[in-house]
């Protein structure tokens, strides 16, 4: 078919628009410029050195870890047993208990985050990191509970009947079969969780205070200087981005229900 | 336990954290914009030509940003529904990857990409197709390729399922019937993916209106955008009740277009 | 091994809106018995299945197990082994852990646990196969874990449910009695699902026929086959030829059409009746005759199948021994039928 070609070389283009970003941090990042340079002069190792040698930025990538990682946590503990409730409760107000789990993604971040700000400034909860948790959770959820009940919808529910005949209690059959078989979403829910976390930044700008995470060092630096060791800093985000969405393909399920 | 509430149990942690720290904080803030008991602060967001224009110019952008979203991405999800399952993977991966960037970084690499000493600025001026830079940077230009290379995936993707979605025995009908592939497209693909087309163009339109980090960072404070407007009102101005004003109003139109949007899927979706 | 339970059904209710599944069913299972409850789909049988089993609770009416009332009890508590249609194997464990699970939920001691499997797949004749995953086992392979992993707790109860439908003919003749010579060896109190009467006469100790929610007959196979209780219970099992009339004096039946037969059983006269005449029971008497065009004739091996069609208008299915030539189509024949041949049931 003709048309075919015309379609894959236009493609080709748009994924030239979509990856050009990614690819171009990478040289700027081994640049031995003093300043931002393209095509790089030389290659240096400097702008990584500087990144690993600054306490803040070291301090900021600390925190957005373990910011990530507990935002995981608590969105799992969460959004798994909501899940549970949406797919398989029969209760009044369900459909609107749905569009409440879901309305995070609905409403604009920036009146999540400055209405989040409003209440922490009055409990005096800014630059606590796990009041960051809490905001972050709220923007989590709605991906884990997407993933999750996609992931219940396809559960064969005569395995648990079986376990439970076979005398398993309801616990038991829990731990034993439903959520070692639902393991693969569970994969996918915990790592897009720690991911909406670990990239987020408005919430960030607005209730990280003096104690920075990554994005929110990183958005103050390109504000304020356009340094390379943003771009050492972006190609380690890229190359954990990347990981994430490996283990994801490899152990998680389903890696296009996860973007939606 | 009753049949009314069976299995709400486990949906209450969610329903608590959800409750108290999303519900209750966005109806508060919103409550500021009517302290003053009249809706003095929504006439001056809606009456001020300031501030009109910040409204109007959001609601361009959107549009905008829809419609290079929609011309780029179309063809995208075509692709990655139509190859074989090899080149499907590869096609979500490179879908994918970018979308799970962080944002910083996209538009770090664009102010690096368009700025004034930047590459593109450079390749043309050593190329000798232009004498001095182009404005590309801290103008409408950079927000949309920004905007438009964030939004991208999200239109990727419903297109993607609706095409994939689509019998291919219809197709294979109507190759069988001697029909060209333009005509094919325009006769049966474009006709029945009408549905992903219209999801794909409603979320990408809704994010457009709420957008803070790229016009931020890639507007250059040039290009006022309604949630940049909001977030100056707060850290700036500390006028908390304009902003919850501006607020409501932003959250007004965004859920006003959902639920038409939805309703305008419903028949669709029977059909 | 301790002897198996008797169940016993008593008056069993089970209502899902306007439909009744189960409209009042009581039936007794003695201790090592095979029961194959045989019904079409929508019969009750499955409702019927997970009333036992503890998966459905009943409206009405009670399950007792050795005279213990289990209606309440979770399904957990019953002991009750059960093979699922489609095996419900668990797909993210190994054969041997499949089979050890409903012992780890009993908390059995690990070597105790180890032995026992090792006992029950060799039963099942799977020995070697320990570490498969069910998606690495044939269709009869996943089957045999099924019963492995429902018997190797000594149920009091094993519950079949249409097990063989997903298998091939062969595979599943081979599994039936298979099957059949466990169930005896473990002398286990079975109730088996099925709505395929060539199985469930191949398989039972007695069967109950089951329809819209209600038990039809509960009887020993030869029973059921020669002397159904109604219509629907001869027409279910077996080829037949069903007809109705009117009782007359001295083992007379009437017929539509004024065709009369003679029947060996007395029935008060006057009353309608149904009358049974299994395709295999014509023979070349001359009583009861029935003498018409061949419409169809098919060679089976054994036997020839043929529709006759009578000068009355009654069509007749015919098994005749495969002696001789085949009759034509077309061409005429005619077959008798003894007196004690024909079974006449209350209608």
């Amino acid at each position: 078919m003709k048309g075919r070609h015309g379609l894959i070389a236009a493609c080709a283009i748009i994924y030239f628009f979509l990856m050009l970003p990614l690819l171009v941090v990478f040289p700027i990042s081994l640049s031995s410029a003093p300043y931002m340079q393209f095509p790089p002069p030389g290659f240096s190792w400097q702008w990584y050195e500087r990144y690993l040698d600054d306490p803040q930025w070291i301090d900021a990538t600390w925190r957005s870890l373990y910011v990530g990682v507990a935002t995981a946590v608590l969105a799992l503990a969460l959004g798994v047993p909501l899940a549970f409730s949406l797919v398989r409760g029969k209760f009044f107000g369900r459909g609107i208990l749905d569009r409440i789990a879901m309305a995070p993604v609905i409403v604009p971040t920036i009146i999540v985050s400055v209405a989040v700000y409003g209440l922490f400034a009055k409990l005096k909860l800014i630059g606590m990191w796990y009041g960051l948790v809490v905001a972050h959770t709220v923007l989590a959820l709605p991906f884990v509970v997407l993933v999750m009940v996609a992931g219940l919808r396809d559960f064969d529910r005569g395995l648990e009947q079986a376990a439970e005949g076979l005398g398993a209690s309801r616990l038991r059959t829990l731990m034993r079969v439903t959520l070692p078989l639902l393991r693969p979403s569970l994969v996918s829910a915990g790592l897009l969780a720690f991911i909406t976390s670990f990239d987020e930044v408005v919430v960030a700008l607005f209730l990280s205070g003096a104690n920075m995470t990554l994005p929110k060092k990183m958005f103050d630096n390109i504000l304020m200087e356009i340094d390379p060791t943003i771009a050492a800093v972006s190609v380690m985000q890229i190359v954990l981005v990347t990981i994430v969405l490996v283990l994801i393909g490899r152990f998680g399920r389903g890696l296009s229900a996860t973007a939606r | 336990m009753s049949s009314t509430s069976k299995g709400f149990l486990p949906a209450i942690p969610a329903l608590v954290l959800l409750g108290v720290f999303f519900l209750y904080p966005v109806i508060r803030m919103l409550g500021f914009s009517i302290e003053t008991g009249n809706l003095d602060w929504y006439a001056k967001a809606l009456g001020e030509g300031l501030y009109l224009q910040v409204f109007w110019n959001t609601f361009q952008i959107a549009v905008f940003v829809t419609f290079f979203c929609l011309l780029l991405g179309y063809p995208l999800g075509f692709l990655i529904a139509t190859t074989t399952p090899f080149w499907a993977t590869m096609g979500f991966i490179f879908v994918l990857l970018p979308l799970w960037t962080s944002v910083l970084v996209r538009t770090y690499a664009w102010m690096v990409l368009l700025g004034r000493n930047g590459v593109f600025n450079r390749m043309l001026i050593d190329a000798g197709i232009v004498a001095d830079p182009l404005p590309l940077l801290h103008n409408l230009t950079g927000v949309l390729i920004g905007m438009v290379h964030v939004l991208l995936p999200y239109m990727v993707l419903p297109v993607y399922g609706a095409v994939k979605r689509l019998d291919p025995s219809i197709v294979a009908a109507a190759q069988g019937l001697g029909a060209s592939s333009w005509r094919i497209f325009w006769r049966i693909y474009l006709p029945l993916t009408l549905n992903g087309i219209f999801a794909g163009s409603v979320i990408v339109f809704v994010l457009s209106l709420g957008f803070y980090i790229t016009p931020a960072l890639l507007g250059g404070g040039r290009v006022m955008m309604i949630a940049v407007l909001i977030e100056q009102q707060v850290r700036e101005t500390l006028n908390w009740q304009f902003a919850a004003a501006l607020s409501a109003v932003l959250l007004g139109f965004t859920l006003a277009v959902y639920a038409l949007a939805q309703r305008a899927m419903r028949p669709e979706a029977a059909r | 091994m301790a002897p198996s339970a008797e169940l016993r059904l008593e008056s069993v209710f089970r209502r899902f809106g306007e439909v009744r599944a189960l409209d009042g069913v009581s039936l007794a299972v003695e201790s090592g018995e095979l029961l194959t409850i045989l019904g079409p789909s929508g019969s009750g049988k499955t409702t019927l299945l997970k009333v036992v089993a503890g998966f459905e609770k009943p409206d009405g009416g009670r399950v007792l197990v050795d005279g213990q009332d289990i209606t309440s009890l979770p399904p957990a508590k019953r002991d009750i082994g059960m093979v699922f249609q489609n095996y419900a194997l668990f797909p993210h464990l190994t054969v041997r852990q499949n089979v050890a699970f409903p012992l780890e939920m009993r908390n059995v001691a690990r070597p105790e646990i180890d032995k026992r499997v090792g006992e029950t797949l060799a039963l099942v004749e799977l020995a070697g196969y320990d570490e498969r995953l069910p998606r690495q086992l044939s269709g009869g392979q996943q089957q045999r874990v099924a019963l492995a992993r429902a018997i190797v707790f000594n149920p009091r109860l094993l519950l079949l449910d249409e097990p063989f439908g997903a298998l091939d003919r062969k595979l599943r003749e081979t599994m039936q009695l298979e099957v059949r010579r466990l169930q005896r060896r473990l002398a286990l109190t079975t109730i088996f699902i099925t709505h395929d009467q060539e199985e469930a006469l191949v398989l039972s100790d007695r069967i109950a026929v089951m329809n819209k929610g209600t038990i039809q007959q509960i009887a020993t196979t030869t029973e059921i086959y020669e002397r159904p209780a109604s219509g629907f219970v001869a027409d279910f099992v077996g080829e037949s030829n069903i007809f109705y009339g009117t009782a007359g004096a001295d083992g007379v039946v009437t017929l539509a059409g004024g065709r009369t037969l003679n029947v060996a059983r007395k029935v008060p006269a006057g009353k309608n009746v149904g009358v049974l005449v299994r395709p295999e029971r014509f023979s070349n008497t001359a009583i009861n005759a029935f003498e018409g065009e061949v419409i169809e004739a098919v060679y089976l091996g054994s036997s020839f199948k043929i529709r006759l069609k009578t000068a009355d208008d009654f069509a007749v299915i015919v098994r005749l021994p495969a002696r001789g030539k085949l009759p034509a189509v077309g061409g005429r024949v005619s077959v008798g039928i003894e007196p004690d041949e024909i079974h006449v049931f209350d209608v």
